[in-house]
């Protein structure tokens, strides 16, 4: 592993490991059971550093914003370095957002440069919003047929042939590295800026307890863009001389294979891809005979007491063979994050002698915040304080649960174009993270829920409620608006978050059934995982400010004095 | 060649059985998450099934924010 402590910036790091680990397998991508390439180290240098001379011959110059669109795959990375080697600042953003928000977000963000999939641009390119993006020069697409329309955009590959050496161009710790979007494709997006130091020195205290290595394979299906894949799938394992796998595809059979295919040592999922893996697991284990289930139930009780204290990898694969087999043999840990994971899943893998790292974090934070050191594993936590993170809980209550603050170098700088809510976020350097817990007598923090309105899915998604409510502006309602459930009525759970609608009738107005319908109707055009699960029928004037916005927290203190189970009308 | 209703149609059957809800209660503009209360990972096992019936692959990026089984048809109408 490259000591991190001796770099400024992601770009010098990446463009050392590139040398130092030429010969390495970097990357390999697959499509079904189908592998489109394997790069050494050698080869992404080969590819970046055209695309980085064509940036710069794009006039891309330096701290310039490069956003990309992409799934996950080679040229995701290949793009990323070639940003960096220029001193661009990346904004990596979600593919699996609607054309829309990813005009809004491009605008927003002031992008120079697009580089994104032919089958994506094809969507932004038929989308209106372009004419905002006023920043927007140049438009990069990957995989586009011959007789493609590309509307604008050059093909990235046609970039391969140019033979001019690039310039690198060095970037400071304190310089920005990224925007990324936490959340807020309504009114308000939330772009964190993240400097190279906070990158770095995460990268230093994540690979602490999670090492990687030349050899070492980690399989990539959590979106690049989200910052756990960007550091354990791509900036941590580089630095490392370890290999990442890219899959083309989602597909649970072709995700299953692709763990013993490639011998993996380490995947990160959302807790809806654990609790999916949990449930083939266990219906497999339901089907066997009783007779070898009685010895399989007996051999993981064995397990379970003999890695009570810390995990022990080789003595597990030897017990529960099977099991490891089916994972390739070589697992040594899965990363759960984006959303909190129930314990009893955790567990669930633990006592199969599968480590489950899991942990705790916020992109505002530089990814993790806590992690399980598994010594011993706690599915009840999330964790301790990653090295270098300080972290205290404020306004406990009797039970000693409170906000959860920190403070790291590993911390944004900001929110873009959003001072009054950076101000509001970090108070004399503590970033508040808005969401509830307390540190149990070891030190594992245990977290009870938010104190902000938003929800996190069990695909690890931010939804704030105010970013949903455009599409209810058609209703015929004399006021609404969105709510996390949870926000109102507080339940000490990460789990099982909802979205409520609030409205307001007219006067002599009723909830009838055409109204509902109309709700629904709205509701549908939400992605399934953004929509409102319950309707509530307020009936007084919403509390309002000077400037007619809706005093929240206000309106919600009003709501929580009403039962949620009566109150609460299915949608 | 398949008509595109007879795609659609196939596609509700398929659906109906692979979560096990009675054929015939499923509509072409039916939302299948809501109405079958189904994530997006258990959409992606709809997909394999319904790939392997019609026999052709369909990419990822293709069925990217479909939700409703007329849209789904008409993807795989275009690669039939």
């Amino acid at each position: 592993m490259l000591d991190l402590a001796k770099y400024q910036s992601i770009g010098a790091a990446l463009k050392d490991a590139l040398d130092q680990f030429a010969n390495e397998i970097c990357l390999i991508e697959a499509d079904r059971e189908r592998e489109n390439e394997r790069l050494t180290y050698r080869d992404f240098k080969d590819r970046a550093l055209p695309l980085a001379r064509t940036l710069q011959d794009a006039n891309y110059r330096t701290a310039d914003r490069a956003a990309m669109i992409m799934t996950n795959q080679s040229k995701w990375l290949i793009s990323a370095y070639a940003i960096f080697f220029c001193g661009g600042v990346l904004v990596p953003l979600d593919f699996k957002l609607t054309p829309g928000e990813q005009w809004q977000l491009l605008t927003h963000s002031g992008a120079a440069v697009l580089i994104t999939e032919y089958p994506i641009w094809r969507q932004l390119a038929a989308s209106s919003g372009r004419a905002d993006a006023k920043s927007l020069h140049t438009i990069l697409v990957t995989e586009a047929s011959p007789n493609a329309d590309l509307a604008g955009a050059r093909r990235w590959e046609a970039g391969q042939a140019n033979k001019a050496a690039p310039t690198f161009v060095p970037r400071a710790r304190n310089d920005l590295a990224t925007i990324v979007y936490s959340s807020g494709t309504g009114g308000r997006p939330k772009g964190c800026m993240m400097t190279h130091e906070n990158y770095l020195e995460q990268c230093v205290a994540l690979t602490s307890l999670y090492p990687f290595a030349p050899g070492f394979r980690y399989l990539s299906i959590l979106p690049t863009n989200h910052a756990i894949d960007f550091m354990v799938g791509f900036f941590g394992p580089f630095i490392c001389g370890a290999t990442v796998v890219h899959l083309r595809t989602l597909r649970p059979e072709f995700v299953r294979d692709a763990f013993a295919k490639y011998k993996i040592t380490y995947v990160s999922v959302v807790p809806l891809v654990l609790k999916n893996l949990q449930k083939g697991l266990q219906a497999r284990f339901d089907a066997l005979p009783s007779g070898k289930r009685r010895i399989f139930n007996a051999l993981v009780a064995v397990n379970k007491a003999l890695t009570k204290s810390h995990p022990r990898l080789g003595l597990s694969r030897r017990l529960l063979k099977q099991v490891h087999v089916g994972f390739g043999g070589e697992l040594r840990a899965i990363i759960v994050g984006g959303a909190f994971t129930e314990p009893q899943t955790l567990q669930f893998f633990y006592d199969l002698g599968i480590p489950v790292a899991n942990g705790y974090g916020l992109t505002e934070a530089g990814t993790a915040i806590t992690v399980n050191d598994l010594h011993p594993f706690r599915a009840d936590t999330v964790g301790k304080p990653l090295p270098g993170m300080e972290v205290r809980v404020v306004d406990a209550d009797k039970d000693g649960i409170g906000e959860v603050l920190v403070r790291s170098k590993t911390v944004m700088s900001g929110y873009l174009n959003e001072p009054e809510l950076t101000a509001e976020t970090i108070v004399d350097g503590w970033l508040k993270t808005g969401d509830l817990g307390r540190f149990d007598p070891a030190g594992h923090l245990q977290l009870f829920g938010r104190k902000k309105n938003m929800i996190v899915t069990e695909e690890g998604k931010n939804i704030y409620p105010e970013d949903i409510e455009a599409v209810f502006e058609s209703l015929a309602v004399k006021e609404f608006c969105v709510f996390a459930a949870n926000y109102i009525w507080p339940q000490r759970s990460m789990v099982g978050e909802q979205l409520v609608l609030v409205i307001h009738l007219e006067p002599g107005q009723t909830l009838t059934e055409e109204l509902r319908k109309s709700i629904a109707q709205l509701n549908s055009r939400l992605l399934n995982y953004k929509r409102i699960h319950g309707i509530v029928v307020y009936q007084e004037d919403f509390p309002r400010t000077a400037s007619l916005k809706i005093k929240r927290n206000v309106l919600a203190e009003r709501l929580s004095k009403l039962d949620r189970a009566e109150t609460v009308l299915p949608v | 060649m398949r008509t595109i209703d007879q795609t659609t149609r196939e596609i509700l059957e398929l659906a109906a059985k692979h979560f096990n809800v009675p054929a015939g209660t499923l509509a072409p503009d039916d939302d299948f998450f809501k109405k079958l209360g189904i994530d997006s990972l258990q959409t992606l096992e709809l997909l394999s099934r319904i790939e392997n019936h019609f026999n052709i692959e369909l990419p990822d990026y293709e069925v990217q924010g479909v939700s409703d089984f007329r849209t789904l048809a008409s993807r795989i109408q275009s690669r039939l």
